[in-house]
């Protein structure tokens, strides 16, 4: 009796001092949660989550004092990644915002632009070119379509328009068509609608 | 917008509801050799089951919000009803069908996902469940083969054989024709023959030969014929191309190879390969059952180890397992190490080392 | 010198599928020439890399093969030419033969109807072209991969030139149904691509020239045979091998050529170059003889117009930029039966979005079927995990595999499975049961991948530019504090010294006081003196 008490209490005291050796020798380093979380936000800065920008949205989000649903560019895709990383339950987005997924782009119309500077100070990025009184415009590579500089705009002149679909972001869809929704017709642009269309053949 | 359709605009294979109906069409030899052998109580138990599994199947599509009308077409219920008419003894009562294709349909496919997604053989797991839950049904009503009646001078039975009306009162309300009991009617099969006599060292090889209960020219007495004619179906659709051989080659090979070597050691106590190949559910099994795409493995090398491996289990399991036959839980085994063989036996990708 | 030799070894490629040639419809007739168009509109971007830039303006007119638009410097990018004389009057967006029924930068040309040519002759002194030459007069006719490839053929031959390359293998496997441009080109004007395959050997360097032809095409292979006996090649250029393997689907894929006729894979994420391989197409060769021998720009192509809907099936010599409409005009189009119009083979082209869109470089097959013809997209059923695709991959994936992945959008998982070895050949598609678009879900997961990982990469710079403003805006405050720290400081010390100053201030004028007071003292005294007289005292 006594001798197995001794047995089992040597055999913790041993393991314990083996795993708690190698939790010391062998920890393994990885980099901080919220570089982690900030990798996976779209960097927008556009600030929709309440927080000034993404890496503080992170650090919120990291302490746990936000809500990972709030990043409205990032859309569903962001949310499931940061619900994976964090093992959470994924949230629905917070709709509070109005909500945009088509990808946008500022762009300065330039013959009312005053050159007020006005919304070079607000880009997040820094991506909007001029001087005082000197015509402004906007960097479309650069852009990240926060639309901090719509607002402090004084003549309304910065507009939010779609990134242009082109051959270079052109995508193959994923096929639609399913035994559920038979929707051929929606796929398969009928030669019938092809010829309509050219109808000098 | 123009939505893209993209290619290939060519397409060649046939359908997997065509692809099913000419696997049916090759079942045919062996269902009519069934019914020729075991009476008119298989063809019952095939019809009870495709009208059941239909039933449940469509009911199932319908709760799982699934176009009906689509899947019903795709035959693959049609395929495991057939082989599970196949399996249950001849003389099965209604409802044992009925509670096997429950588990095969509701249970093993549609609440898996349906077609496609179930990991176990619907067939088999019907089976399987059937035999466990039922064992003394599942086998006692073996009907004896015509052949055995042939030779009732060797044997002390007096076999009798069941017509068509008789067996639907019989399957229904357990009636029998009078001065008939059901002991008259059945007989233990070939493979239960010879496992009880072997393993309760009651009788040799040679002393059942000499009963002529068990063997026939060279397999199971009656069943041989069956399994001469799934044979031929299988090589039917192997010839088709609707299954490659490396399932059923590598099955019967391994079946055969293990009683050739354990036959070798104690000839009197261990039936030839031959009768192990020629006896139970083997070549249903080995063509038909083991081959269905879904819940087999998918590579080359993946299937000749499920095969093999089935063979062996079923070898294992007829000497010394608690049941005759042994399709079944093979199968199902094998089943559950399908994702492991995929995983292993992967091809390597041209380019990559 | 040279031969044709049937004991060649070859290498079978895994997988791949018997089709049906159908090439019987439109491999028999002469080549026609296209019809001249009222209208040619000229893509800027015909070929893999950047859109060539313009160096005509709206209202110039032009000599058929001049340079419309040049190619950019330092990327791969191709010159692209006149098809014929007439008058620019549009540089502008046009709806391309392309899947995404996209509009790109077109030059539209309104013919004048006489094709009249710039002024060219043809070189005589071919020997004496030194292999810089060769390449630049292959880029300066703007020449690119016509095997569907597009890749510009200077830049390839230059990166050729700065390695090793032992083989130069010419692809005439043409293995895809229905085309037979390239089978045509080779019954017709074999001579062109011999002289062109010569003349990319000697710009290569390679020691040894195969040619990789399908089995399916007896004639065409006679033709080349001939040709090369007809010819007196000089000795240094020896070892051309026509080399007929066997018709199997996607034979003339260009790994899968390799494999073949060397046994060699290519490595992942390498060139055949690598190998010391290179691969052209055989009407690239032609397109280089026209190009040195003629010294005629790549301005036309032979394209194969067929299908159970086209009257007359045939080859037409087409002047790049003519709308798909004129070449089915002149074919026959038999508006009752057509069901779809595809731009290239069936198993790797796809549908067009209009018929107004031009040929191009690429276009080497236009096939309109009959209805029923070709496969009528049944709705997918689901997987029963058959395999057949894998067993058909020429490429040894796992198709069924990487369908899940790509439909879970599992991005690890798929470029784990190799997503990106997928050659899009659809041979898994074709053997189907299910009728799964497999290659519609792989080319839409690897889109997926590379958007992402685009996105990733701009989301980076994005995160860069704000870190940076971050800190400039934290310099400019730190700048601005340290600023009026100084001001602050100064201001100080400027009060401390004036205080300072203040205080001399005082000493002063108290000094200056004590001046007047000793002043007015003084003053007071010698008043006073004066006032009173000095009093007689004992005298």
């Amino acid at each position: 009796m006594l001798s197995g008490v001794l047995a089992l209490i040597m055999l913790a005291a041993f393991f314990g001092l083996v795993l708690g050796f190698s939790a010391i020798f062998f920890k393994v380093e990885s980099s901080p949660v919220v570089n982690k979380i900030d990798n996976l936000l779209p960097q927008t800065q556009c600030g929709q989550c309440t927080f000034p920008g993404c890496r503080p949205y992170a650090e919120a989000i990291a302490a746990k004092k936000a809500p990972i649903n709030l990043c409205p560019p990032g859309g569903e895709k962001t949310i499931q990644a940061l619900a994976d990383l964090l093992d959470v339950e994924a949230l629905p987005l917070d709709e509070s915002e109005d909500t945009d997924p088509i990808p946008l782009v500022a762009v300065i119309i330039e013959e009312i632009c005053i050159g007020c500077t006005l919304c070079i100070q607000a880009c997040p990025v820094d991506a909007i070119l001029g001087a005082a009184k000197q015509m402004h415009t906007v960097i479309e590579s650069e852009c990240t379509g926060c639309k901090l500089c719509v607002l402090p705009c004084p003549v309304d002149c910065i507009e939010m328009v779609p990134i242009k679909q082109t051959l270079s972001n052109w995508h193959w869809q994923e096929p639609q068509y399913s035994v559920n929704n038979k929707t051929e017709e929606t796929i398969f642009t009928s030669i019938q609608h092809v010829l309509s269309e050219n109808a000098h053949l | 917008m123009f939505s893209a359709q993209s290619s290939p605009f060519l397409k060649s294979a046939p359908s997997v509801s065509k692809m099913m109906l000419v696997v049916i069409l090759a079942l045919i030899p062996g269902i009519l050799t069934s019914i020729f052998i075991f009476g008119f109580g298989v063809l019952m138990n095939i019809c009870l089951a495709i009208l059941s599994a239909y039933s449940f199947e469509a009911a199932m599509l319908l709760l799982r919000k699934r176009p009906v009308m689509v899947y019903l077409k795709d035959n693959s219920a049609l395929l495991t009803a057939i082989l599970i008419g196949l399996a249950l003894p001849p003389l099965a009562p209604w409802w044992l069908t009925v509670i096997g294709v429950f588990f095969a349909i509701v249970i093993s496919k549609q609440l898996y996902g349906g077609l496609g997604y179930n990991i176990f053989n619907p067939a088999m797991v019907a089976y399987a469940i059937l035999l466990v839950s039922f064992p003394a049904e599942m086998t006692t009503y073996w009907q004896t083969p015509t052949a055995l009646i042939s030779q009732s001078e060797v044997s002390n039975i007096i076999p009798v054989s069941l017509g068509l009306l008789d067996t639907i009162n019989f399957q229904f309300f357990s009636q029998l024709p009078n001065n008939l009991t059901i002991d008259a009617l059945t007989s233990a099969t070939p493979l239960d023959v010879v496992r009880t006599s072997t393993l309760t060292g009651f009788a040799t090889i040679s002393e059942i030969q000499a009963t002529g209960t068990a063997f026939g020219m060279f397999g199971g007495i009656g069943i041989e014929w069956v399994n001469l004619a799934f044979l031929a179906g299988g090589l039917f659709i192997l010839r088709k191309g609707l299954i490659s051989w490396h399932i059923p080659i590598s099955l019967l090979i391994s079946l055969g190879f293990l009683s050739l070597l354990f036959g070798s050691f104690e000839l009197d106590s261990n039936p030839s390969p031959l009768f192990h190949l020629f006896s139970g559910a083997t070549m249903l099994g080995a063509f038909f059952i083991a081959t269905d795409p879904v819940t087999a493995a998918s590579s080359h090398k993946g299937r000749i180890i499920y095969g093999a491996g089935i063979g062996a289990l079923i070898y294992i399991i007829r000497s010394w397992g608690g049941y005759p036959d042994a399709i079944a839980f093979s199968v199902l085994i094998m089943n559950m190490c399908v994702p492991l063989l995929d995983y292993y036996t992967q091809p390597r990708v041209y380019g990559h080392d | 010198m040279s031969l044709h030799n049937t004991l060649y070894k070859l290498w079978p490629f895994p997988g791949g599928i018997k089709t049906a040639g159908k090439k019987e419809l439109s491999n028999q007739q002469a080549i026609n020439s296209s019809k001249l168009s009222r209208y040619l509109s000229i893509p800027l971007s015909q070929h893999i890399g950047s859109a060539a830039e313009p160096v005509v303006n709206v209202g110039d007119s032009v000599l058929k093969g001049q340079v419309l638009a040049i190619a950019k410097k330092d990327v791969i990018s191709a010159m692209i030419h006149a098809s014929s004389s007439g008058i620019v009057i549009a540089i502008e967006e046009r709806l391309l033969a392309h899947p995404s029924g996209l509009s790109s930068l077109c030059i539209i040309i309104e013919t004048d109807g006489y094709d009249q040519w710039i002024e060219h002759s043809p070189e005589k002194n071919i020997q004496s072209l030194t292999t810089k030459q060769i390449i630049s007069r292959i880029g300066n006719a703007g020449i690119v991969g016509m095997g569907g490839a597009l890749f510009p053929t200077a830049p390839k031959l230059t990166t050729a030139v700065q390695q090793t390359v032992e083989t130069l293998i010419i692809n005439a496997a043409e293995c895809e149904p229905y085309i037979t441009c390239d089978d045509i080109l080779m019954q017709k004007r074999p001579e062109e691509i011999i002289l062109g395959i010569l003349l990319m050997k000697k710009a290569v360097g390679a020691k040894n020239c195969l040619i990789g032809i399908e089995n399916d095409k007896p004639e065409a292979c006679q033709a080349l045979i001939n040709a090369i006996q007809g010819y007196d090649i000089p000795h240094s250029d020896a070892k051309i091998e026509i080399i007929q393997i066997p018709a199997r689907y996607p034979a003339g894929g260009e790994k899968q050529l390799i494999q073949v006729l060397t046994g060699q894979e290519v490595p992942s994420g390498k060139l055949p170059m690598d190998l010391g391989i290179i691969c052209h197409n055989v009407t690239t060769a032609a397109a280089v003889y026209q190009a040195i021998y003629c010294n005629e720009p790549l301005i036309s192509r032979i394209v194969t117009i067929t299908g159970g809907a086209i009257k007359r099936p045939q080859n037409i010599e087409v002047l790049i930029g003519t709308p798909i409409h004129n070449i089915l005009e002149q074919a026959g189009l038999d508006k009752e039966k057509v069901e779809k119009i595809i731009l290239g083979g069936p198993m790797m082209g796809f549908a067009v979005p209009s018929v107004d869109s031009p040929v191009t470089k690429a276009t080497n097959c236009i096939l309109v079927s009959a209805k029923g013809e070709l496969d009528s997209a049944s709705p997918a059923m689901p997987c029963i995990r058959c395999a057949r695709c894998t067993e058909s991959c020429p490429m040894s994936l796992l198709p069924q595999q990487l369908y899940w992945f790509a439909k879970a959008h599992d991005i690890e998982k798929s470029q784990q499975y190799h997503l990106f070895d997928c050659i899009e050949c659809g041979c898994c598609s074709y053997v189907c049961p299910s009728n799964i678009p497999l290659v519609q879900y792989f080319r839409s997961a690897k889109t997926e991948i590379l958007i992402d990982r685009q996105e990733h990469k701009q989301s980076n710079i994005a995160r860069e530019r704000h870190e940076f403003r971050l800190q400039r805006l934290e310099r400019i405050k730190q700048t601005k504090a340290e600023a009026s720290r100084l001001r602050k400081e100064k201001l100080a010390r400027k009060k401390a010294r004036d205080k300072e100053n203040d205080n001399k201030t005082d000493k002063n004028n108290d000094l200056i006081k004590e001046a007047i007071a000793r002043s007015q003292a003084k003053k007071t005294l010698q008043q006073a003196q004066k006032s009173t007289p000095p009093k007689a005292t004992d005298k």
